[in-house]
């Protein structure tokens, strides 16, 4: 068991290298990556049932997430070196030529952590649905954490997949939305109007938890009454309630950093306002 | 020349069907999806047999890709069915990163395909199809040539690791290859040894390429005929021996000239053995309503047409 204290520690060591990553590649998303460090966190530190070293792409004996939003490498990667997937020091060859930290994730650069390529929109919860009935199909009793972004939910395939896993009562099945109200373009109710996205999960047959996504104490909750409703015939929705750019001010609540590398001077400024609490890589 | 004997026709998506039954009893992880069109692919028999291992998606093709790749990452082997047109150009993109980048164990069962499902007209006809799967690194393309042989690709497919693409029809097709023969993945099967030019067919086209075969026999011209019943990999070896000895070949197809086989061997030909080559595709074209034989016909893609395909590519050596 980790304390919040604990947890917010790993958190603001994760937004120093998503800065750092995304400011040395010279390209990459770092605002959502920002916005949903929190809610991951809490998720690889403390929620999820799994084992970096006997870790496989099958995922048989141990919880499963998959990233839908492929494009929030820079958190992904950061949580998955922290946790012990790979060596913390790799984070520095992100989105370089020959390194398995691929622009978006990769299953065929060796990369230990990665169960499915994600970075076209809309994928993910499909493919976590079916993970979730072949663990019921195997009778194991493991959850599939799937994570997607409020931009990314103007994507149809989601509710296709929202049906379907309904209809299937994938009650093993816990889907993240980083509700930050951003997208490329502009705000997400400028440009799709997607509006109330509880409303929309409810009307398609999930579970619904909606919780802030910077309050570690709140996280924590949230995928508590998860784990409660696993097993009661309803695949999950835990919405997150988070700002773009989350922990730099002046990164945060603009869709300005979805996909913006910070500069060297930029960099520093933020490292000005993020603690450092495991060392950089 | 070598005498095929037609059993009766039999429509290649029950071959599938069948496969799919006998698949499913050889391997417990063998798992089926649907769009809604179970019965149209044949899958009653395995969805009666395994309930539990059958998975209805409803009309949402894209999201059942997804839900394919995700019980293939768990060790299942799924079959996700839909009409040829469905199962590609409108899940391109799921197919792209779910199952070829992806790497993973989904095969794609392919209906419906071509022109001569018929009827239903050009929304429902994709002779594209070939050229999409054969784009995607680590694709496999199968496209058997009667209900034996789809039964058999169906078993093979599900025995070989790795994203197939496996395309049948709607339509009864003379079924004359053996019951029960094994199928090898990237293996072209020289039905007619020949010494005048060279038929390479893929499809129901193998059996009008034996018919043409026929009618040349007659006019005292000896034609090989290949089954290319497996398009990637080609099995390019077999197809360079035997236009070498030929001289001259005539490619047929029920698919558009954009990206087929045709123009995989011609491809491979100019690099190895340019020789005199004729192909018999759809062109350039959309289908429309009618019977499967008006429109093979009117498209081009019958034995007479392969005849004439064949003399004018001998005329050229």
């Amino acid at each position: 068991m980790k304390s919040i204290q604990e947890l917010e520690k790993i958190s603001s060591q994760v937004r120093r290298d998503i800065v750092r990553m995304v400011s040395r590649a010279n390209s990459g998303h770092p605002g959502g990556s920002m916005s949903s460090a929190d809610f991951l966190t809490a998720l690889y530190f403390q929620v999820m049932d799994h084992n970096p070293q006997t870790w496989t792409r099958e995922g048989h004996g141990q919880d499963v997430f998959i990233l839908s939003a492929g494009h929030l490498t820079p958190v992904y990667y950061s949580i998955l070196a922290r946790a012990g997937y790979f060596p913390v020091a790799d984070l520095g060859t992100f989105r370089k030529f020959g390194s398995p930290l691929q622009g978006h994730p990769s299953i065929r650069k060796g990369l230990n952590g990665i169960t499915q390529a994600s970075g076209s929109l809309g994928q993910g919860v499909s493919a976590a649905a079916g993970i979730a009935i072949g663990k019921k199909l195997d009778k194991e009793d493991k959850t599939v954490y799937v994570m997607c972004g409020d931009g990314e939910s103007e994507e149809g395939q989601i509710w296709e997949a929202a049906l379907f896993a309904a209809h299937h009562n994938l009650d093993n099945l816990v889907a993240m939305t980083d509700w930050n109200g951003q997208q490329i373009d502009g705000t997400t109710d400028s440009v799709a109007g997607n509006g109330d996205l509880q409303a929309k999960w409810e009307a398609f047959g999930w579970a619904t938890i909606v919780a802030d996504g910077h309050d570690m104490a709140a996280i924590l909750d949230a995928f508590a009454k998860a784990k409660a409703l696993r097993g009661k015939g309803k695949p999950i929705m835990i919405l997150f309630k988070t700002d773009m750019g989350h922990g730099v001010d002046f990164m945060a609540g603009t869709c300005k950093w979805h996909g913006k590398a910070p500069s060297a001077e930029q960099c520093d400024a933020a490292m000005g306002q993020l603690t450092e609490t495991l060392g950089d890589f | 020349m070598k005498q095929y004997t037609d059993s009766g026709k039999k429509d290649t998506r029950s071959g599938f069907g069948a496969g799919l039954l006998e698949a499913g009893k050889r391997n417990p992880n063998v798992v089926a999806l649907t769009a809604d069109l179970k019965g149209s692919l044949k899958m009653d028999a395995f969805a009666d047999a395994f309930p539990e291992r059958f998975i209805q998606c409803g009309i949402a093709e894209a999201n059942m890709v997804g839900v394919a790749a995700g019980l293939a990452i768990t060790g299942k082997v799924p079959f996700a069915g839909s009409f040829a047109e469905f199962i590609t150009g409108r899940v391109y993109d799921q197919i792209r990163q779910e199952v070829a980048y992806g790497k993973t164990n989904v095969k794609l069962a392919s209906s419906h395909a071509g022109i001569t499902l018929g009827e239903d007209g050009a929304t429902h006809q994709t002779m594209e199809d070939i050229a999409l799967m054969r784009a995607l690194p680590d694709m496999v393309v199968i496209n058997p040539c009667d209900y034996n042989q789809t039964k058999a690709a169906t078993i093979a497919a599900a025995e070989y690791d790795g994203p197939v693409y496996l395309r049948f029809g709607r339509p009864g097709v003379p079924n004359f290859t053996e019951p029960d023969a094994p199928f090898q993945i990237g293996k072209i099967y020289n039905m007619n040894e020949g010494k005048d030019v060279t038929i390479v067919a893929t499809g129901h086209l193998v059996w009008e390429a034996l018919q043409a075969a026929q009618v040349l026999e007659n006019e005292g011209i000896s034609a090989e005929v290949l089954d290319v019943a497996t398009i990637k990999p080609l099995d390019e070896k077999a197809l360079v021996a035997s236009v070498l000895k030929t001289g001259a070949a005539v490619v047929a197809e029920e698919h558009n000239c954009a990206g087929g086989l045709g123009e995989l061997v011609a491809g491979v030909l100019a690099r190895t053995t340019p020789k005199p080559l004729e192909f018999i595709n759809g062109g350039d074209r959309f289908g429309q309503t009618g019977t499967p034989a008006e429109l093979m016909a009117a498209y081009g893609l019958d034995a007479a047409h392969i005849v004439a395909a064949a003399k004018a590519a001998i005329a050229r050596k």
